[in-house]
């Protein structure tokens, strides 16, 4: 029996047991739309506008482990999901992304509602694809899957044109697909395995250091397995969190830009480095030279060989699966027995309690103004750890990132790599989708959350239960925090004027508002936000906090990780080893 | 440094635009681009000239093997090798400036291919460092035409870029 390109669209994603689809509709998909009127595989959500569509999708997948999809029209829809793609891209989260085109003989006029989406996709989608006739259709969904979600993983891009959806052809889901030009690592290289093996028996001052590919990677127990065998401290980048315990002993919490001072100062001065999943960002390492003035060796365990040695050379690269290849590494300590010092471990851990003692994130919560870092904490209070967490990007991103200790990967949900304002809400949405009887909250600013606000409509429409906790500083308060540090206080466009009332505003969209401008009022406010009465309903709770609150430590942009600024508290403090006694000569 | 790449590709629509995006993304030099398809007609072979630092030339031939299309990359410099293109070149020939152009292009082993009262065209073929010194050699006032294909390259002996 021949079927249309459009019902072939939705039994694609039922194949690929698809149970969400975040899309808007337009000219290009109705005959797209029109199929899924009548299908009943999965459920269509439909969003305000379509950068919520992709970032739903994303948030679906990053939550969950499944593959988020979009439906995009052709032009302006198209165009307005390319920040969600961009979005995905510099996190490497599998998202499929389908949109639609002119007709055939269409292309190239400058026909209505035309735009070149594999062009203008390009540089930010793993891959793409144009799919000109019906008759491959069915395949290049196959393949659009099972790139998405192998290797390094990324967005895909289906573009269809609309003549396609139309035409008619038999379905046939291929079982298997091979690419010949596309063959992922799994395993890694056991020669390289044993010679990581081998460093870490050596090393006096080892140091792990996990990124977002160990949670997307699902690696979180051979990480934490690895981790707690060796008895090392470890740090997480802001991807990572969750991939090691938040609350476990041999965290050191997050390193970076806005890391502890503790993950800081180990990961200047370890001498073995294990880096997992991690691409040595800018926003980690800051400088490379500085990072490397300190001798350690390093080992780079990575799926994508153009992660590896991009910013740093390392001593041991080793390309595969970050999931097989740290089992294989505690696997062969396991056996080999191989295990570092005892006493210069002992003596390495001296020293990170030491770093640990003075507390770089420290702070006093007054009873007159609200600090964000204490909402931060409450938040976690009263979710029992638990809730998974969605953000925009500033300030409260940050501490978000600092105060909420995460438990689990995939509990933590933000936009690392490109630092999309407007994440948040959508974001929260599609984890909500994945995982209906978790708690989400959006931890968000006054000027993030305006950037996709309309999605409290669609919230509405689909019952998605989320808690906004908005740290409302009235600035744009990271932009602020720079001006304060770089720019002479100069505050340059960086004040939020003429606010909406936010309370109003989520009852104007038929939720739950609450302001709350006390810190007494801190824990009751959440405590009733998330209480078993207002667990079907969306709280938006509006915390007027501190305006001149700042993220600290900070390494500001060409300072090493030993040069950090540190808060109040901790200011002047020496940023090396403390005691010049224990032997911090070079390993190598 | 100078170096040439070899790549295989699905010789698939959009291929090249992705290999040519990647190179200005990521701020990569091109001296030099040829591609066509083998004996194989679902294959394209394509060489780049490119130039950069050693770190550069490994991040280009990663990123290059990432994306999906591209089967095998091998860097020609890292053994021998050998590298040809192909000029044609029209220059003026009139009165006595005929005899000197052939000879010209007989010592670089060049042909002439066409031929009209005032001009002849050149077809001359070898490493690029032959062809700019044909073009050194005549007098600019003379040369009406060039077009270049750029390097094309392939390895010696039994060094062989075959899926
Ligand atoms: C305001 C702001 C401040 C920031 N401050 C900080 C900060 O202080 N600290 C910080 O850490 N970040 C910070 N960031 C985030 C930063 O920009 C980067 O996004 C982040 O550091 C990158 O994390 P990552 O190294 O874990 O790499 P990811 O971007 O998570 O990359 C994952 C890596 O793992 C690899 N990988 C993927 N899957 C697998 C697999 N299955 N097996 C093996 N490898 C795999 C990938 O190839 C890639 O190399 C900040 C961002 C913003 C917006
Ligand atoms: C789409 C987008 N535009 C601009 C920026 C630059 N930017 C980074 S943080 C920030 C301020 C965010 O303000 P708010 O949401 O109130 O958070 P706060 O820092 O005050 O906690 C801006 C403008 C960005 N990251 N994304
Ligand atoms: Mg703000």
């Amino acid at each position: 029996m021949e079927i249309s390109g459009a019902e072939i669209v939705t039994r694609c994603l039922k194949e690929e047991g698809v149970e969400f689809v975040f899309g808007y509709p337009g000219g290009a998909v109705l005959e797209i739309y029109d199929a899924i009127h009548k299908q009943d595989f999965f459920k269509h959500v439909l969003v305000r506008h379509e950068q919520a569509a992709v970032h739903a999708a994303d948030a679906y997948s990053r939550s969950s482990n499944k593959v988020g999809v979009a439906l995009l029209t052709s032009g302006p829809g198209a165009t307005n999901g390319i920040t969600g793609i961009a979005t995905a891209y510099m996190d490497s989260i599998p998202l499929i992304v389908i949109s639609g085109q002119v007709g055939t003989p269409m292309i190239g006029s400058d026909a209505f509602q035309e735009v070149d989406m594999v062009g203008c996709s390009r540089p930010i989608v793993k891959h793409n694809f144009l799919v000109k006739d019906v008759r491959d259709l069915a395949a290049t969904f196959k393949k659009a899957f099972h790139i998405a979600t192998t290797g390094r993983p990324g967005p895909v891009v289906i573009d269809i044109p609309k003549d396609v959806t139309i035409h008619k052809t038999s379905f046939d889901y291929p079982k298997s697909v091979s690419i010949r030009s596309y063959n992922p690592p799994v395993k890694g290289h056991p020669g390289q395995i044993k010679k990581a093996a081998q460093l870490l028996a050596d090393a006096k001052r080892p140091f792990v250091y996990v990124g977002g590919g160990a949670v997307i990677g699902n690696a979180g127990a051979e990480v934490t397995e690895l981790v707690k065998l060796l008895n090392i401290p470890c740090t997480n980048t802001l991807m990572g969190l969750g991939a090691l315990d938040g609350t476990d002993p041999n965290f050191v919490g997050m390193l970076g830009m806005h890391g502890t001072y503790e993950a800081n100062l180990a990961m200047q001065y370890c001498d073995v480095l294990i880096a997992v999943g991690a691409r040595f960002d800018d926003r980690v390492i800051s400088v490379p030279n500085q990072f490397l003035s300190q001798a350690k060796k390093i080992v780079h365990i990575d799926i994508d060989p153009s992660s590896i040695a991009k910013r740093v050379k390392v001593d041991v690269p080793i390309v595969g699966d970050v999931k097989s290849v740290v089992g294989d590494l505690v696997n062969l300590l396991k056996e080999s027995g191989q295990r570092p010092n005892e006493k210069a471990l002992a003596g390495w851990w001296e020293q990170i309690n030491e770093w640990r003692k003075p507390n770089s994130l420290l702070y006093t919560q007054d009873t007159e103004i609200i600090k964000p870092q204490y909402v931060v904490q409450k938040l976690w209070e009263v979710t029992d750890g638990q809730a998974i967490v969605t953000s925009d990007v500033g300030q409260h991103q940050m501490f978000a990132a600092q105060y909420y200790k995460f438990r689990r990967p995939r509990q933590w949900i933000n936009s690392g790599g490109l630092g999309t304002m407007g994440f948040g809400l959508p974001a929260a949405m599609g984890a909500q989708m994945a995982n209906p009887y978790a708690q989400v909250a959006c931890i968000t600013g006054e000027a993030s959350i305006q950037m996709n606000i309309q999605e409290l409509s669609t919230c509405k429409q689909y019952h998605i239960p989320v808690k906004i906790v908005n740290l409302n500083n009235r600035y744009l308060g990271m932009v602020r925090q720079w001006q304060e540090f770089f720019y002479g206080n100069r505050y340059s466009e960086s004040y939020m004027d003429a606010l909406p009332d936010f309370v109003k505003l989520a009852e104007a969209y038929g939720h739950i508002g609450m302001k709350i401008e006390k810190p007494s009022d801190v824990e009751p406010a959440l405590r009733e936000a998330f209480s078993e009465k207002l667990k079907d309903r969306l709280v938006f709770l509006d915390f007027i906090t501190d305006q001149k609150a700042n993220v600290f430590p900070m390494v500001q942009n060409g300072k090493g990780l030993n040069q950090m600024d540190l808060p109040e508290h901790m200011r002047g403090m020496q940023q090396v080893p403390f005691e010049n006694n224990r032997d911090y000569g070079n390993l190598c | 440094m100078r170096h040439i790449l070899s790549i295989l590709i699905e010789n698939e629509a959009g291929a090249l635009s992705r290999v040519t995006g990647l190179f200005s993304a990521r701020g990569y030099n091109i001296d030099s681009l040829t591609v066509q398809t083998t004996e194989d007609p679902t294959m394209s072979r394509m060489t780049i000239v490119t130039h950069g630092s050693d770190d550069i030339i490994e991040q280009i031939t990663k990123q290059l093997n990432k994306l999906v299309e591209v089967v095998k990359v091998i860097d020609l410099n890292e053994a021998d090798h050998i590298e040809r293109e192909l000029m044609l070149i029209k220059v003026r020939a009139t009165g006595k400036e005929r005899d000197e152009m052939k000879r010209m292009a007989d010592i670089f082993r060049g042909r002439i291919i066409d031929v009209t009262e005032k001009s002849y065209t050149v077809e001359l073929t070898g490493p690029g460092e032959k062809l700019d010194a044909f073009i050194k050699a005549l007098d600019p006032a003379t040369i009406l035409e060039t077009v270049r294909t750029g390097a094309s390259g392939i390895g010696r002996g039994e060094r062989i870029l075959k899926i």
